[in-house]
């Protein structure tokens, strides 16, 4: 039974990263119906921004970073990332939003490589050691023993989301994003101002793609240039799970298929463990591509 | 200019005849991968140049095929020229059981479900005892005509140039029968194909298929060539390649995706010295193609094929099946 929670709190630290990844593509599929395959860099370049300023911050190699520290790096990080999604949408997909989609899905593959050989230029190849370390020492509960860090972890996943449900659900930015995903031609016509609309979506998703970067820095150890990808086509399995397009969705679809890996990687093995992903992501799109929560959406294929 | 079409073609294929006894090694190498690329682009150009369908795990049939052949060969002894059809068997095999999956699915979904079709295939061939894990498989003998046995660098050039050409001629003749014109319908517009009596799902799954037997057919030669394989050489960034010199070379056009199989290969080789920034300086050109040239370097000018449509302005009148 012990184990069964350990894996259990393993599975909910990687489901959070899975959701606030998520999260992201589903508000831009939602919004302007691009599924955005450079999100997962994002990410990548979330926990390398992450790495430069707590290097920087504390000239020691940043062990000593109080909770202070670490909290301006995290929000540094994360504005800066949101910038760059912002910049990104300017440059690379406006111009294509009315395009076809193979056009903006090539160009999304194209940013992607782009996101990845420029950080492997600018920080190198090798894996980077991250220059924090948390103190491992937590709580037992029901004989588990649960670090603070996975506790803090899971608790900021929560704020951020809980925080996101309300941005979307009470100011009138979440409402002009959620009426964009209805119909983008009549919010033009009501005075919306889509393209900032839509450049606040890319901010908001790649502001938390950054944020579960350097998370998953901090909880992992290591960064790499390439770690975007996988984690990129786990948080799109994810809100596809959970129902593309839907926030809720997004955050209960990387919970649960964080959770089903966990399980999957403890009873079949490590290697194992992608091919289980990518298993149910296929299954859900041929046998219910609106996911769990998904919209009855009546499309023709 | 019509008239020294195939006067200029012919040129060039005793051209490339005659080259490597003019290159050094090195180069004929360079143009033998060249060649390889040139047959998966063509393969590929089925399945997204003329049926619209945004397959981002090409390099898993290169690998059926690479993988078919060298277990065929090491466990099992058989020459390899009986290894070619179980090969296209089996990757012809793939194609369905991943086309079939995502016959109902829109173009996104569908990059995504290949994408992960081509990760479980790595995967697989990293994991799975028969493939020999993630070393591969080795010591692949070598094929033999009769009592000769291809060993040499040009014997395997020439191996692969004759397998382009046939593979040129062939998606150029599909292209332009009774199946390619309803490929292009159903690129163009699926539920208008399909009201003409187009049987949109057996012709996609034909689609998936001819283009995974051309790419399996690469993979067999690159397993005999290569004499070793390993999983490494099928990963996700070997299909982005492939599909970059579809895109770049021109959706659709067999004298594009030539040229951008040239392009993807022989690039990187001139940009020695800066390598690290090749893949960035890939990624940089295929967003910039999209954004101001999205029909290619070398597009199609045929009517069936028309260019114009690729920049229409309403996003669900697309080459995709976004309907």
């Amino acid at each position: 039974m012990e184990i069964f929670f350990q894996v259990l709190i393993d599975g909910l630290v990687i489901g959070a990263f899975y959701s606030l990844i998520a999260l992201g593509y589903t508000m831009v599929y939602g919004i302007i119906k691009l599924l955005n395959f450079a999100h997962g860099d994002l990410y990548m370049i979330g926990a390398f921004v992450g790495f430069t300023l707590l290097s920087l911050f504390t000239g020691d190699g940043g062990v000593n970073t109080g909770i202070l520290g670490l909290g301006v790096v995290f929000i540094g990080t994360m504005i800066i990332v949101g910038f760059l999604g912002m910049g990104i949408e300017r440059i690379a997909y406006r111009p294509l939003l009315l395009a076809p989609r193979l056009s903006i899905l090539i160009t999304a593959i194209g940013v992607s490589l782009s996101l990845e050989y420029s950080s492997m230029i600018g920080w190198g190849a090798s894996y980077k050691v991250y220059p924090i370390k948390l103190p491992n020492d937590g709580i037992q509960l029901l004989g588990t023993q649960i670090s603070f860090a996975q506790m803090g972890m899971i608790v900021l996943s929560a704020l951020l989301m809980l925080g996101l449900r309300l941005f979307i659900d009470k100011t009138i930015y979440g409402k002009a994003m959620r009426a964009i995903a209805l119909d983008q031609t009549a919010c033009s016509l009501m005075g919306v101002n889509v393209h900032r609309i839509i450049a606040l979506t890319f901010f908001i998703g790649a502001f938390l793609a950054a944020g579960a970067g350097i998370m998953s820095g901090i909880y992992y150890g290591t960064i790499n240039f390439l770690m975007g990808f996988t984690i990129g086509l786990k948080a799109f399995t994810a809100a596809v799970l959970g129902g593309i397009g839907n926030i809720t969705g997004a955050m209960l679809g990387g919970l649960v298929l964080g959770i089903l890996e966990a399980f999957g990687t403890f009873y079949m093995g490590g290697s194992w463990k992608d091919v289980l992903a990518f298993g149910i992501l296929i299954l859900f799109l041929v046998f219910k591509p609106t996911g769990i929560l998904g919209a009855k959406e009546m499309e023709r294929m | 200019m019509k008239k020294y079409k195939k006067p200029s073609l012919f040129l060039l294929v005793i051209c490339m005849f005659i080259l490597p006894f003019l290159l050094n090694s090195y180069w004929l190498d360079v143009l033998t991968l060249v060649l390889f690329y040139v047959v998966l682009t063509q393969g590929l150009n089925i399945v997204v140049g003329y049926t619209g369908l945004l397959d981002l795990g090409y390099a898993a049939f290169f690998a059926v095929g690479a993988y078919t052949t060298a277990i065929l060969m090491t466990t099992f002894h058989w020459s390899f020229w009986l290894t070619l059809p179980v090969a296209f068997l089996f990757a012809a095999i793939a194609g369905v059981i991943i086309g079939t999956p995502t016959l109902r699915l829109r173009s996104d979904y569908l990059a995504i479900v290949t994408l992960g079709f081509g990760e479980i295939v790595k995967i697989l061939a990293t994991n799975l005892e028969i493939t020999g894990s993630a070393s591969g498989i080795y010591g692949i003998p070598r094929p033999a005509i009769g009592s000769y046995i291809m060993a040499s660098q040009k014997d395997f050039y020439f191996l692969i140039l004759i397998v382009a050409i046939i593979s040129i001629i062939a998606v150029y003749r599909l292209g332009h029968s009774r199946i390619g014109r309803a490929w292009v319908y159903i690129r163009e517009d699926e539920d208008a194909a399909e009201a003409m009596g187009i049987n949109r799902i057996k012709l996609k799954l034909l689609s998936y298929a001819t283009g995974a037997v051309i790419g399996s057919f690469a993979g067999s030669i690159f397993a005999v060539k290569m004499s070793a394989i390993a999983p490494l050489s099928f990963s996700f960034l070997q299909s982005v390649m492939i599909l970059l010199a579809v895109v770049l070379g021109g959706l659709g056009s067999i004298p594009g995706v030539v040229i951008g199989a040239a392009l993807v290969i022989i690039l990187p080789e001139l940009l020695r010295g800066v390598e690290d920034w090749r893949y960035l300086i890939f990624g940089v050109s295929l967003v910039i193609m999209m954004i101001f040239r999205p029909q290619g370097i070398w597009p199609t000018k045929n009517n069936t094929e028309d260019v114009d449509d690729i920049e229409t302005e309403d996003p669900n009148q697309s080459i995709s099946i976004s309907k």
